[in-house]
């Protein structure tokens, strides 16, 4: 039965029908398809999100924030909006004190870095449209939000720094007490790192007689967009300080309020109850919390702030934001002999949490998963007028993966070959792991031949190019593209000790406690906090397997400072990875206790004791008794061997010795209509390997879930900012999050090369599709209008810019190294690379009417 | 202040409201049926989706007003005599939630959609279900519940291997 649901009993018995399924494995646990524990409350509204929380006297927040992105605050007159009904306080800059704190950065990618402070709420000066000003407190939301618009705050507007490059030349200054939008300039070489040659010695060889690729790509603004608006509860009554928050990173909330706001850690309680995804986008500490915090220690009373939808979209971190100068060097034949990237990373107007360590985390993934004997990485990182950056999902990965999988494609072009073939001939092959990157990681495992083999058979790869064929023979105005990412990425953040190198301010370790209790439950505290994951189902599977007790008889808490008190929070894929290898080693630990207490019952010698399935058995013999018993012994301690304490409870902290590398294969087929520029989703298919499944349902949830961000940014998504520095995108009616109506359904599969860095032997899970499928789409959109001249569209593949592309005079326009109509490579010359065919680019209408 | 009385999951529940207080609002703050949730402020993500006398609206597109004498059912409601509505199992047996916070929309939504059309095809069920958004699952698995429920063929060869659920 599931005990550990409070639902009608009828409810849980179907839970516990449809739970039956899965695979065989005489009661193991580690690879069921577990319908997941967390789903009764959230299909039956018995949920806890933050917005939820209704407290005595609770107050209510309104922020009032700034419509500029760059202005001077004159004066702030709160007088009206006191005077409004049931308004019991509004506070602006001017009223704070200290205790405000400030927020924190947590990851200074250089000491040399230049950050301005980052308050909660403005004082003199606002510096991204969005930004906090003042705050309204009153009985209801309504009131608070009705006399938040009677603030009357005066603003000089400030020249503002917008665009990322001219920012980047110190144009306009987004602080101009700082003297510089230049924040830092973090750079990797491989040369001088020894973990590989000279990347300029091997492009200028390149340039005599072999193939250089020259590229910039876009990485635009991208918006979180969670679907539970961010919301904050604070709690000052009693002796402690408790905050609920819609978060992924409690603990790192604790950490900063008490690191900023003078209230001692062990006074702050804070609390991730349900939370409505996150994405990166709630990896964050925000101003809302602060503010909220502070209020709520001025008036004594409980509050709370629910942000609006345009707030969350304005004033929520945003993502990704790059410009990536890439130089690709390689031998006539296609084996490549260097890569060179330059980034400037726009961090909006303050360096968030760990912003500035975003594109620093693609650093090491450029070079993917291929053998580049030489690499030179750089990025500026530049401050601007516009929402901080910071975390989205992949969080640099996805960046460094578009570049290298655009340029593949584009190396194979050159090269007259199939992409796959290119890639073929550049990656790691199986027997060659572990392997040691240009980028200085040691890949443990992986196997790319395999996932590559069985996703072209899912996706009917060859079938694919002859329908291609066929219609660009035909002139078909609807044309197919074929796209391929071969990815991989690190996951498992992070070992500590390399996080220190790196000038990481905390660590990447993570705690787990197992608890058995008297009655035969056991209880589980986790110091990853889910928004999402389905940890409760995924845990309580390790747990079950590991201490031999029924799935249903696991307890997984989290997001409680109180009662997980120990953790790093969620993110980077790391729950299973690091999280779960300490609930292994905690649980292994509640075995060890048990072993001595069982000895005494059985009146056996501990060395003679063997724990299977739940038992601990006398080796040779029938005797027995189960850990449940060995729990009750324990807990009423009358007949425990002298020294042993009258308790199993154990915990452990595990810390990564290395990241995992999850990898896989995608393919994208797109239609393309010429006429129109509409790109449509045809077939997707991909086959992952993210090492051991612990539930393959979850897996494959986790990969769909993450294809349709991924494919967001590729053809929809963009943060679009007016010439004043306005967020145009901000509401669901711009900000064009896709709907069931643009996707399609998905092919999945998966390989497993066991990790070798943890146990369970998982890589990560959570990242894979966002990572693998933006440029597995974009490669299949420039596939389908590359006859054209097309060799680059910038994304968000609009039907705009895909209409202009083919029709562009000198079609490839963005893109000057390959102007003409590369052919496609099933019509190899041989001659590819040498051709000048920007003149045959130029008359589009010499492509046979295919794109009139 | 406007009286209104209206049934909501059965109960008969009556309330001076402001008149510009939104369906939504009323439900939330002063019944407590916190089941359902506010995602935007456009109408555009679908997750404050109820019934109303039997067809889905979005209750922050509608004032509590409006909703006078009239008969409300929020996912609370959904499941009867403690047995989850078939969309609801199909839901949970196909994985169609990750976050959860659309799922009381996409849920009643759903059930609306097959009220229509008891036998929808996947493309009239993405259609379908345009107008609620979810961040988390792709819609996969939420167009396979959607298949599932209604007793029709589970498109892909994976969810095929899943058994469905009879309720």
């Amino acid at each position: 039965m599931t005990t550990t649901q409070d639902g009608p009993d009828t409810v849980a018995a179907q839970t516990e029908a449809t739970t039956a399924t899965g695979h065989e494995g005489g009661g193991k646990e580690i690879g069921r398809d577990r319908r997941r524990k967390e789903d009764q409350r959230l299909i039956t509204g018995r949920t806890r999100w933050t917005d939820n929380i209704t407290l005595p006297g609770m107050l209510h927040l309104a922020m009032v924030r700034s419509p500029f992105a760059h202005a001077k605050i004159t004066a702030v007159d709160t007088s009206a909006a006191k005077a409004a009904p049931n308004v019991v306080a509004v506070f602006s800059g001017g009223d704070l004190d200290d205790s405000i704190g400030v927020m924190i950065n947590a990851w200074p990618i250089t000491t040399d870095q230049v950050a301005p402070a980052h308050p909660p709420m403005a004082t003199d000066r606002v510096t991204f449209a969005g930004e906090i000003v003042a705050v309204v407190v009153a009985r209801s939301a309504a009131e608070a939000r009705d006399a938040s618009e009677l603030v009357d705050v005066d603003y000089e507007e400030l020249p503002a720094a917008l665009d990322l490059k001219e920012s980047a030349e110190d144009k306009v200054l987004a602080h101009p007490d700082l003297g510089t939008n230049k924040s830092a300039l973090w750079v990797f070489d491989s040369a001088e790192a020894g973990t590989g040659g000279n990347v300029e010695d091997a492009i200028a060889k390149a340039r005599d007689g072999g193939i250089v690729i020259e590229r910039e790509y876009r990485q635009q603004r991208l918006i979180p967009a969670f679907m539970e608006p961010r919301s904050v509860v604070v709690d000052p009554t009693g002796e402690q300080l408790t905050m609920w928050t819609s978060t992924q990173v409690p603990h790192i909330v604790r950490f900063a309020l008490a690191a900023t706001t003078g209230v001692p850690e062990s006074k702050i309680r804070v609390i991730a109850p349900d939370v409505g995804g996150g994405f990166g986008g709630k990896l964050a500490v925000q101003p809302e919390e602060w503010v909220s915090w502070w209020v709520a220690r001025q008036v004594h009373k409980p509050v709370k702030y629910t942000e609006t939808r345009s707030e969350s979209l304005m004033a929520g971190h945003h993502g990704r934001d790059q410009w990536q100068k890439l130089t690709l060097a390689a031998e006539k034949d296609g084996t490549v002999t260097a890569l060179k990237v330059e980034l400037l990373a726009d961090l909006g107007s303050y360096v968030a949490l760990v912003g500035g360590g975003v594109p620093v985390l693609g650093a090491f993934m450029f070079n993917s998963i291929y053998k580049f004997p030489a690499y030179h990485f750089a990025v500026q990182t530049v401050l601007t007028n516009k929402t901080w950056t910071d975390a989205y999902r992949g969080a640099g990965r996805p960046e460094a993966t578009y570049a290298i999988e655009r340029l593949m494609d584009e190396l194979a072009v050159e090269v007259g070959v199939d992409p796959l073939t290119i890639r073929e001939q550049n990656w790691i092959t199986h027997e060659e792991f572990p392997f040691t990157t240009v980028a200085g990681l040691e890949y443990d495992s992986g196997n790319y031949e395999e996932a590559t083999a069985k996703a072209k058979e899912l996706f009917g790869y060859d079938e694919l190019r002859a329908e291609q064929k066929r219609r660009r023979d035909d002139n078909d105005p609807v044309q197919l593209g074929i796209g391929i990412s071969t990815f991989t990425e690190m996951c498992g953040l992070a070992p500590s000790r390399l996080l220190g190198q790196l000038n990481y301010g905390a660590g990447g370790w993570d705690h787990a406690g197992v608890r058995m209790l008297a009655t035969g439950t056991v209880e589980v505290t986790i110091g990853v906090s889910p928004h999402g994951q389905g940890h409760e189902t995924a845990f309580s599977q390790i747990v079950a397997d590991r201490l031999g007790v029924p799935f249903e008889n696991v307890e997984i808490l989290h997001g409680d400072t109180q009662i997980s008190h120990r953790g790093m929070d969620t993110y980077g894929s790391r729950s299973l990875v690091v999280g779960g290898e300490a609930v292994v080693r905690a649980a292994d630990k509640v075995v060890e206790k048990a072993k001595p207490i069982a000895a005494h019952m059985l009146e056996a010698n501990v060395d003679d004791l063997e724990f299977t399935d739940g038992r601990f058995g006398v080796r040779g013999t029938d005797q027995g008794v189960g850990i449940a018993e060995v729990a009750m012994a324990a807990f009423t301690g009358h007949n425990l061997p002298d020294g042993v304490e009258a308790s199993l409870d154990s915990d452990a902290t595990f810390d990564p010795v290395a990241f995992s590398f999850p990898h896989g294969t995608h393919l994208c087929a797109v239609e393309v209509d010429t006429e129109t520029g509409q790109v449509r989703m045809r077939k997707y298919a991909c086959v992952d390997d993210v090492g051991t499944v612990i539930n393959p349902l979850i897996v494959e949830g986790q990969v769909h879930g993450g294809l349709v961000q991924g494919i967001a940014q590729a053809l929809w998504e963009e943060a679009v900012h007016d010439e004043s520095g306005t967020l145009v995108s901000a509401s669901f009616v711009d900000y064009l999050v896709p709907t069931a109506a643009d996707t399609i359904s998905f092919q999945t599969d998966h390989t497993t090369s066991p990790s070798l860095t943890n146990t369970l032997g998982t890589k990560g899970v959570g990242e894979a599709g966002a990572i693998a499928s933006t440029p597995a789409v974009v490669n299949a959109v420039v596939d389908a209008v590359r006859q054209f001249g097309v060799s680059d569209i910038q994304m968000p593949c609009t039907p705009e810019r895909v209409w202009k592309a083919i029709h562009a005079q000198g079609a490839g326009g963005a893109d000057p190294t390959t102007g003409g109509a590369a052919p496609h490579f099933e019509e190899a010359t041989g001659q590819e690379g040498q051709t000048d065919r920007t003149a045959g680019a130029a008359d589009p209408t010499s492509t046979d009417g295919a794109g009139a | 202040m406007t009286r209104i009385q209206l049934t909501v999951d059965g109960d008969r529940v009556s309330d001076d409201v402001e008149p510009r207080m939104l369906l939504v609002q009323y439900l939330r703050e002063r019944l407590g049926k916190t089941g359902t949730v506010i995602g935007c402020d456009t109408s555009n993500c679908g997750a404050c989706t109820v019934h109303l006398d039997g067809r889905s609206v979005k209750s922050c597109n509608v004032l509590a007003v409006q909703a006078d004498g009239r008969e409300i059912t929020t996912i609370e409601g959904l499941a009867q005599g403690g047995t989850l509505h078939p969309v609801q199992a199909a839901f949970h047996e196909c994985h169609a939630l990750q976050c959860g916070f659309c799922t009381p929309g996409m849920i009643m939504q759903s059930v609306d959609l097959l009220n229509d059309n008891p036998n929808p095809s996947e493309e009239e069920i993405r259609v379908g279900l345009e107008g609620n958004l979810c961040r988390c699952t792709g819609y996969h698995n939420i167009v396979r519940a959607v298949q599932t429920a209604a007793g029709g063929e589970v498109g892909s060869a994976q969810a095929a291997e899943t058994e469905t659920v009879e309720v």
